[in-house]
């Protein structure tokens, strides 16, 4: 059993490694829908707010990671 | 099928799945090295089936899921695991964490048995068949999900595992006729190149499933990819000239 559980902790890891960024990728991504939801005659504006958001998560958290 | 929305998802499960299967590789050997090649073997040959198993399993459920959820589910699991492949290749290529090496990792895989052998000789046989299991099954999953991740949206499944499957098949075969791990695979260049590929499909295919009719449609996945790259190449001069205006 817990060799059952050290595994599933492990493919939980493949997605989820430092929790604030995974965090916030899921924060964009509900942003950008509902952007998409709030504005449906302009989809490009949800497009936009996702691409600007992950690029922005990332260089945020590479810098995070960096002070700390 | 369509050429240009194909080569990228070849390359991407072709590169990605070249990494995963030198780090499967790497634990199956020092494996094999510490207690033979029975444990180690039979280890990998039960991870194998397990992952046969899954995909037999889950495969056909596939074509069974709405597309547009399958796209933002698909995309959004891209996300999550191309951004953090990118992240750790960025703050590698910064020097800000060490670089994977798979000779330290043989090393301390070799280490790790000898140390087990010493506490637990009457478990090692069982715990050297399940560091060979979990060791395929943790990177056959990554391998899996990287050739549905770039290969389910469009019906790009068998190109997509056609190029997992010759990855997998050229490391075995060199790791096999070298009998060490390979450490010569330059993994992080090779993971800053599939980590921005896999973000660059995961940005296109959360899109996708949002409703967002991305210019260009399939070529759109160049320019994500381009983009991408540009950001972290910033990133990683961003770090490494703040890491030297501080040392």
């Amino acid at each position: 059993m817990s060799t059952l559980m050290a595994l599933l902790r492990d493919v939980a890891g493949l997605f989820v490694d430092d929790g604030s960024l995974a965090l916030a990728i899921l924060g964009v991504v509900v942003i950008a829908a509902i952007v998409a939801a709030l504005v449906p005659t302009m989809p490009l504006i949800a497009g936009a707010t996702l691409l600007l958001g992950c690029v922005g998560v990332l260089l945020a958290n590479v810098m995070r990671a960096r002070r700390s | 099928m369509n050429l240009t929305a194909a080569a990228p998802a070849i390359t991407a499960a072709f590169l990605g799945s070249l990494v995963e299967a030198v780090e499967a590789l790497t634990i199956v050997l020092a494996v094999a090295t510490v207690r033979g090649w029975r444990p180690a073997s039979l280890g990998a040959a039960a991870g194998l089936a397990l992952l046969a198993l899954v995909v037999l399993i889950f495969g056909p459920l596939l074509d069974r899921v709405p597309l547009h959820l399958l796209q933002l589910t698909i995309g959004v699991l891209l996300l999550l695991f191309g951004m953090r492949w990118l992240r750790k290749a960025i703050l590698r290529a910064a020097g800000m964490i060490p670089l994977h090496d798979e000779a330290q990792a043989f090393a301390g895989g070799t280490s790790t048995l000898r140390e087990q052998a010493r506490r637990h000789e009457a478990r090692l046989e069982w715990l050297a068949t399940m560091t060979s299991f979990k060791a395929v099954v943790l990177e056959g999953l990554e391998v899996v999900f990287i050739v549905i991740a770039v290969g389910a949206g469009h019906g790009l499944l068998v190109p997509a595992g056609l190029g997992a499957l010759a990855a997998c098949l050229l490391v075995v075969a060199v790791g096999f006729a070298v009998h060490r791990p390979l450490t010569r695979v330059p993994e992080n260049t090779l993971k800053f190149a599939v980590g921005v590929m896999l973000s660059a499909f995961g940005v296109f295919w959360t899109g996708e499933g949002l409703g967002v009719p991305w210019p260009g449609e399939d070529l759109a996945i160049v320019g994500l990819a381009a983009l991408f790259l540009f950001v972290a190449l910033v990133g990683v001069a961003l770090t490494r000239g703040t890491e030297e205006a501080l040392s």
